[in-house]
């Protein structure tokens, strides 16, 4: 993320929020979604799809693809994109391989 | 007091409240996000007000000026982070349909349960963006434009360092000039359309186009003032694949055909740690299909004078068949890419007491948008048909059609993409499909029908529902076994949003449901 200095629009003084990314504590901005705080950190992808294990993370980034799923505190299935980090956020990577599928 | 229901809180929305509230109404806004201001006008939270803000913004006081007006307003209720998950039509037809909500953390497990019966209901659910696959686009780093805009503009994040920007239509402009914005380099700006359909499609236009100096303006004002020098721009040509392991490295350009062929032999590879790719928009028709409204799927049929001539009791929601009624010379080439919510010249749809604005209605930016989302909060709250202000805004309305039409003659998607396609590539995400399977299916099969293609190969079963596959894999399945039959819409989606059983389980009883 760009230095708020150096940013041309500006922005106020960021204030941080830190979440437990699997297991390691990230820093992000208050304000941020939770896969805002995740690529600003350079991770790029979190999930595993089932059949193929294929990485992802982030595609359509307005809640429409289903792509960015993840478990915050506890709860599967919330689009990343769309849930906006709390300090103190505890969030698992999603891994969709089926029972008795290709591992 | 007329109750005016508006969910999404892009310009439309934000337009209809801002106009019910002038007429009298009792207002209440909904939307998913956390914020209002739509696709459009995403921007940093108040928890950090940016000085310039207006900066990344075509319109930034309009924003200001509507959401301040409606916010205060003490007829109006705005409500963010409300997800609007069904819609159920009103058996009487003597008031709006029903919409059933969720306030609080998006997907959260105890968010707050709600039901809403309005007077009229103005749907304003505008649109995601419409990618097209190519072999690579399910690599980490391959991202939609309205991705790396929406990153860009409400958190300041750079999707990469190095970002090739592909696709089709003005759109793209945008999307490069905030990605500099926020401090990252932009390789290139490929536009599928060579020059010579962007010329054609533009002229085709040109009436309608010469009537709104500000948006050529503004697209003129993104090439000269931001990316010029800075970013090469080119038409006739489109990213073809994305290489690499685990996440994007490269990818492939290649000059295309006016049938967006790839030229063989113009393949060139360009470094770049992330790609935003768009071809165009997808409306969101979910919420608008389960109240029952016609869809039409041609611009001269979208606002057809004809609509008064159909029953709306035909459009039960169990199977929208607004298409073949608008249409009866069915099964002609259907054109999933341009298939909205069929509204009349007062933004009316099928449905009595349902009124449609924005980019449901179809593609024609921002500015339609406003006067759209004005036209029918203004009508829906009862307001006086002939106030001066209704005929001018439907004559404006008009000439924004014909800009739609002109954008879809120059941008609009060509048939030849499917020719980058290897039988590798991932067709739908969520359920992993290949173009392979999907087209062997095809062959075995012969069959016309979504609903039995849907089951054999998965498509558009996942998670997403269909939102990015479903319009390309009803297009591959016309264009090999002819237009499909069965009538099945793909964008019908009676859940529009994951709801947990936890939550289910509180839903009020019906006839606690009828609130004030
Ligand atoms: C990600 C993205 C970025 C864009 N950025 C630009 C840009 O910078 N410049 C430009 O010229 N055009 C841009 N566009 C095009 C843009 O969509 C339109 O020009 C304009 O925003 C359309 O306005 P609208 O009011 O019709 O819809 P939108 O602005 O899309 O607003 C619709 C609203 O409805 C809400 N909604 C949808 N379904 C539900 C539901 N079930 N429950 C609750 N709420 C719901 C959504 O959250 C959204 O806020 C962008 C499009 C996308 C997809
Ligand atoms: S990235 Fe598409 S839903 Fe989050």
């Amino acid at each position: 993320m760009l230095p708020p200095e150096r940013d041309p629009i500006a922005p106020a003084a960021p204030e941080a929020v830190t979440i437990i990314v699997d297991g390691i504590p990230v820093s992000g901005v208050a304000g941020q979604s939770v896969a805002g705080v995740m690529l600003a950190a350079g991770r790029l992808a979190w999930r595993t799809t089932a059949a193929a294990r294929r990485p992802r993370g982030v595609f359509c980034g307005i809640g429409v693809c289903f792509d960015c799923l993840v478990e915050v505190n506890g709860a599967r299935d919330v689009r990343a994109c769309q849930r906006i980090a709390r300090d103190g956020d505890v969030v698992a990577f999603q891994d969709e391989t089926l029972p008795g599928g290709a591992a | 007091m007329t109750r005016v229901a508006v969910v999404g809180a892009g310009p439309a929305g934000l337009a209809a409240a801002s106009a019910a509230l002038r007429a009298g109404a009792e207002v209440t806004l909904l939307d998913a996000a956390a914020a209002t201001g739509g696709q459009y006008w995403r921007h940093l939270p108040p928890s950090r007000p940016a000085a310039r803000e207006a900066r990344l913004h075509q319109g930034w006081r309009d924003f200001t000026m509507l959401s301040r007006a409606v916010a205060r307003h003490p007829r109006a209720t705005v409500i963010a982070g409300a997800q609007v998950w069904a819609v159920e039509p009103c058996a009487f037809g003597d008031r709006a349909p029903t919409l059933q909500y969720a306030v609080g953390d998006a997907d959260g497990s105890d968010r707050d349960v709600r039901t809403l019966s309005p007077d009229a209901l103005v749907l304003a659910t505008g649109a995601h963006d419409l990618t097209l696959p190519f072999p690579g686009w399910d690599l980490p780093g391959v991202f939609t434009g309205g991705a790396a805009q929406a990153l860009a503009k409400s958190e300041r994040v750079a999707v990469g360092e190095r970002v090739v920007v592909a696709g089709a239509g003005p759109f793209l402009l945008p999307v490069a000039a905030s990605l500099l914005s926020a401090g990252a380099e932009v390789a290139g700006v490929f536009e599928a359309s060579p020059a010579g359909t962007l010329a054609a499609g533009w002229a085709s236009g040109a009436a309608s186009v010469a009537a709104m100096p500000h948006k050529l303006g503004e697209l003129a004002g993104y090439v000269v003032g931001q990316l010029r020098g800075r970013v090469p721009y080119r038409a006739g040509a489109g990213v073809i694949a994305a290489h690499g392991i685990d996440r994007v490295e490269a990818v492939t350009v290649a000059a295309l055909d006016a049938d967006w062929r790839p030229i063989p032999g113009t393949e060139r590879v360009i470094a770049c740690d992330a790609v935003a790719v768009s071809h165009g928009f997808t409306p969101r028709l979910e919420l608008a299909i389960a109240a029952g409204c016609a869809l039409a799927d041609d611009f001269d049929k979208l606002n057809p004078a004809g609509l008064d001539g159909l029953d709306p009791a035909h459009f039960d929601g169990l199977n929208p068949a607004g298409l073949d009624r608008l249409n009866p010379a069915e099964p002609a080439a259907p054109r999933p890419w341009s298939r909205f919510v069929a509204v009349d010249d007062d933004q009316r749809t099928s449905v009595p007491r349902v009124f449609a604005a924005g980019e449901v209605t179809g593609i024609a930016g921002a500015d339609a948008a406003l006067r759209e989302g004005g036209l029918a909060g203004w009508l829906a709250a009862g307001g006086d048909p002939g106030d001066r202000r209704v005929a001018a805004a439907r004559r404006r309305i008009a000439r924004y059609r014909g800009f739609a039409r002109a954008l879809d003659a120059a941008h609009g998607i060509r048939p030849g993409w499917t020719d980058w396609l290897t039988r590798e590539t991932t067709v739908c995400r969520c359920e992993e499909l290949s173009y392979g399977r999907l087209t062997d299916v095809l062959e075995a099969t012969g069959s016309r029908s979504i609903r039995a293609l849907k089951l054999a190969t998965r498509a558009g079963l996942g998670p997403c529902q269909g939102r990015i596959c479903g319009r390309t894999v009803e297009s591959i399945a016309a264009a090999r076994n002819g237009a499909p039959l069965d009538g099945v819409v793909i964008d019908r989606r009676p859940i529009a949003a994951p709801i947990r059983f936890s939550e289910l389980a509180r839903l009020p009883h019906p006839e606690e449901r009828h609130e004030p």
